[in-house]
């Protein structure tokens, strides 16, 4: 069925579910899946830097203090590797920690932590040992951040074996993919877009679950392809709509997990469709939409293709300060529309 | 320095010798291994440490933790490792510890709450301390007993795993093994205090030095932070200073020291000094040392040959155990 990105802000989610929706924001979905996961489990605890009386820099924690006092909504020093490390040993010792980065750039000061403990240690030790932790952070840019707060690093995470990769676009997404990565036996990266925390859309409730490595048609069509990592799933979207009126049907995937990656539904989209565009925030070089592509080219795909794989990403800069440079940094919905009509120029030689 | 000797029962003396003889034979095998190219990658022996890993980790339960270091070995035995399958995995094979997957750096024994040797200097510590707060949030008086060398206690590791054990009250020992280098590095040319154990003042909890090739010494300090942990006060810092006789690892060509310092502390050798002790209060004699020596090279020798006879893993389950 064909969800149409006005509808999945109003009234409906993507995946069939018997379950009966509500609207929240991004952020209420995240807390609501926190507080009903720690109400039946004691093992969950959260931790990160100002978590508590604060409730979080973007709010996502706020109020939970209050029903799971210090113990299991608790404030740490500004120590990034101590929160990485400290959740791992955790978790190796029968708990089920979710850490909070404040900004998902802090967590380059806790890469030995993730890269060679958690994401190894089940690994080196012989599958002998679990690490079930889930480390959340917030992505991107788009709030004036500038340099050090604005980055989409997911690619680093992704490269890494023993990792999970997650990046939600949408409030259901959020809380599906957040609770999948609370039940999950091994080290998930859970990646949030700090602007979409307000987003509102419908949230399933109950016991709602995305399944990790699943990806999402968000609008389906047969001209092309648009693969969009988190936010700019929105901004495909949007494009989507507009290039409808132009009779052009667009196919929006959001493939929600960018480890495991659910490649065949990639895959079956572009061979439908013959062009595909490829979208993310962060900057292109080393990015994980080059993956996509690469897994796109040595595919079936291939042989349908009708133009060059295409990819629109972050400009080869740090993300700026000033508010046009900053929108000027990322693809914005006028940048994806130019793009796809590029894509649709194309002819087969 | 603190040397208090603990009263001790003798069945445990003579277990503590055994183990330090086990240490010992099992690096010297693996040094022979090495030699022979029959072990491959790296090592890193803990010959003449001997006395920090047992007087250490011999305090604890079998149901308290510890994390270990890169010089591993011996703690590993000490929390009660099977040789054997020790040996495997430094061989390669399916029958190790890590079914060959990790090798000597990263050998773990989580059955007995060993949870690895760690190839990232100070990698273990904020892993302990994540330990102690799982403990302390289940309620048990379980402890997690944190070992890292020199060169851990100049990593940002080492600050932020300490404070955060110390303002949670966590129960958590860190150990600090102090050999003196870290690699070719010299303690005093890496820090400008006296001790590492004196920067526990700057955690705002106890601190102490002791002499890590007495055993009992180490024994003494080590179970006064273990009971202080279970009771619910805290974490401890406690350095052990000992000396390792053997490079850092096969590449070292001992240049950063001369071979009268090495001599100087084999002199103080700590199997010989807890041998010496034991004699001379009569809990042994000479005989029953050399018994147990021998014993212990048996064993070693028995182990290295289950690990030859082990098979090699089958490359079909390489990709087994990244995920659950």
């Amino acid at each position: 069925m064909t969800i149409s990105h006005q509808q999945s802000l109003t009234g409906t989610v993507g995946e069939a579910t018997e379950l009966p929706l509500q609207q929240m924001t991004y952020a209420a979905a995240i807390r609501q899946v926190l507080q009903e996961e720690m109400r039946k489990d004691p093992r969950i605890f959260l931790m990160g830097e100002d978590i508590g009386l604060y409730g979080g820099a973007f709010g996502v924690t706020r109020g939970m203090l209050e029903e799971f006092g210090e113990e299991r909504v608790r404030d740490t020093p500004i120590s990034e590797q101590a929160i990485a490390g400290c959740a791992i040993g955790a978790a190796l010792s029968g708990m089920l920690p979710v850490a909070e980065f404040q900004f998902s750039d802090f967590m380059t000061l806790a890469m030995d932590q993730i890269v060679n403990q958690g994401a190894k240690l089940r690994f080196m030790f012989g599958g002998k040992a679990k690490v079930p932790v889930v480390f959340r952070a917030p992505i991107g840019s788009g709030l004036g951040f500038a340099a050090q707060h604005s980055q989409s690093l997911e690619a680093w995470f992704a490269h890494i074996p023993g990792l999970k990769v997650v990046l939600p676009s949408t409030p259901a997404d959020a809380s599906g993919l957040l609770r999948s990565a609370i039940h999950d036996p091994n080290v998930v990266i859970f990646l949030e877009h700090k602007a979409l925390y307000n987003q509102q859309g419908m949230v399933p409730v109950g016991d709602w679950r995305v399944p990790l490595g699943k990806a999402e048609v968000k609008h389906k069509g047969k001209h092309l392809t648009i693969i969009a990592l988190s936010i700019m799933v929105h901004r495909a979207l949007t494009v989507a709509d507009r290039l409808a009126k132009e009779g052009i049907e667009a196919e929006v995937i959001d493939p929600r997990s960018l480890r495991p990656l659910d490649e065949e539904t990639l895959v079956d989209s572009v061979s439908n469709t013959g062009r595909v565009l490829i979208v993310q925030e962060a900057v292109l070089t080393g990015g994980f939409g080059g993956e996509i592509a690469a897994r796109i080219a040595a595919s079936k795909a291939f042989y349908y293709l009708d133009a060059p794989i295409m990819r629109l990403g972050g400009a080869e800069i740090p993300i700026p300060y000033q508010i046009q440079l900053e929108k000027r940094a990322t693809p914005q919905e006028e940048d994806i529309y130019q793009a796809a009509q590029l894509l649709l120029r194309q002819k087969p030689a | 320095m603190s040397e208090q000797i603990p009263e001790l029962p003798l069945s445990q003396l003579r277990s503590m010798l055994s183990t330090m003889y086990l240490i010992r034979a099992f690096e010297e095998k693996v040094d022979e291994l090495f030699m022979r190219g029959e072990m491959h990658g790296t090592t890193h022996l803990s010959i003449g440490q001997e006395g920090t890993a047992v007087g250490a980790v011999s305090t604890l339960r079998s149901d308290d933790f510890i994390t270990s270091t890169h010089r591993g070995h011996g703690h590993c035995i000490t929390k009660g490792a099977d040789i054997s399958l020790m040996m495997a995995e430094l061989l390669g094979k399916e029958t190790g510890y890590c079914r060959g997957r990790g090798g000597s750096m990263h050998i773990a024994d989580v059955e007995n709450g060993n949870l690895g040797a760690n190839g990232i200097v100070a990698g273990g510590m904020p892993i302990a301390t994540g330990v102690g707060l799982s403990l302390k949030m289940q309620g048990t008086d379980r402890v997690c007993l944190c070992i890292f060398g020199d060169g851990a206690a100049n990593e940002g590791a080492f600050h932020e795993s300490i404070n955060m054990a110390a303002i949670w009250d966590l129960p958590v020992i860190f150990l600090c093994e102090n050999n003196q280098y870290g690699m070719s590095m010299s303690t005093r040319r890496a820090m400008r205090n006296e001790t590492v154990a004196q920067r526990a003042a700057g955690y705002g909890i106890p601190g102490e030095l002791v002499d890590g090739n007495n055993v009992l010494a180490v024994y003494a300090a080590i179970s006064a932070a273990v009971q202080r942990a279970r009771d619910g006060h805290g974490p401890s810092l406690i350095e052990s200073r000992t000396y390792r006789y053997k490079g850092h690892a096969k590449s070292d060509q001992n240049l950063y020291r001369s071979r009268d310092e090495i001599r100087e502390w084999q002199q103080r050798d700590p199997i010989q000094y807890f041998v010496n002790y034991l004699i001379s209060e009569q809990v042994v004699s000479q005989e029953e040392v050399k018994k147990e020596e021998t014993a212990a090279y048996a064993a070693v020798e028995e182990a290295y040959q289950f690990g030859l006879g082990s098979p090699d893993p089958d490359p079909e389950t390489l990709l087994e155990g990244v995920y659950l």
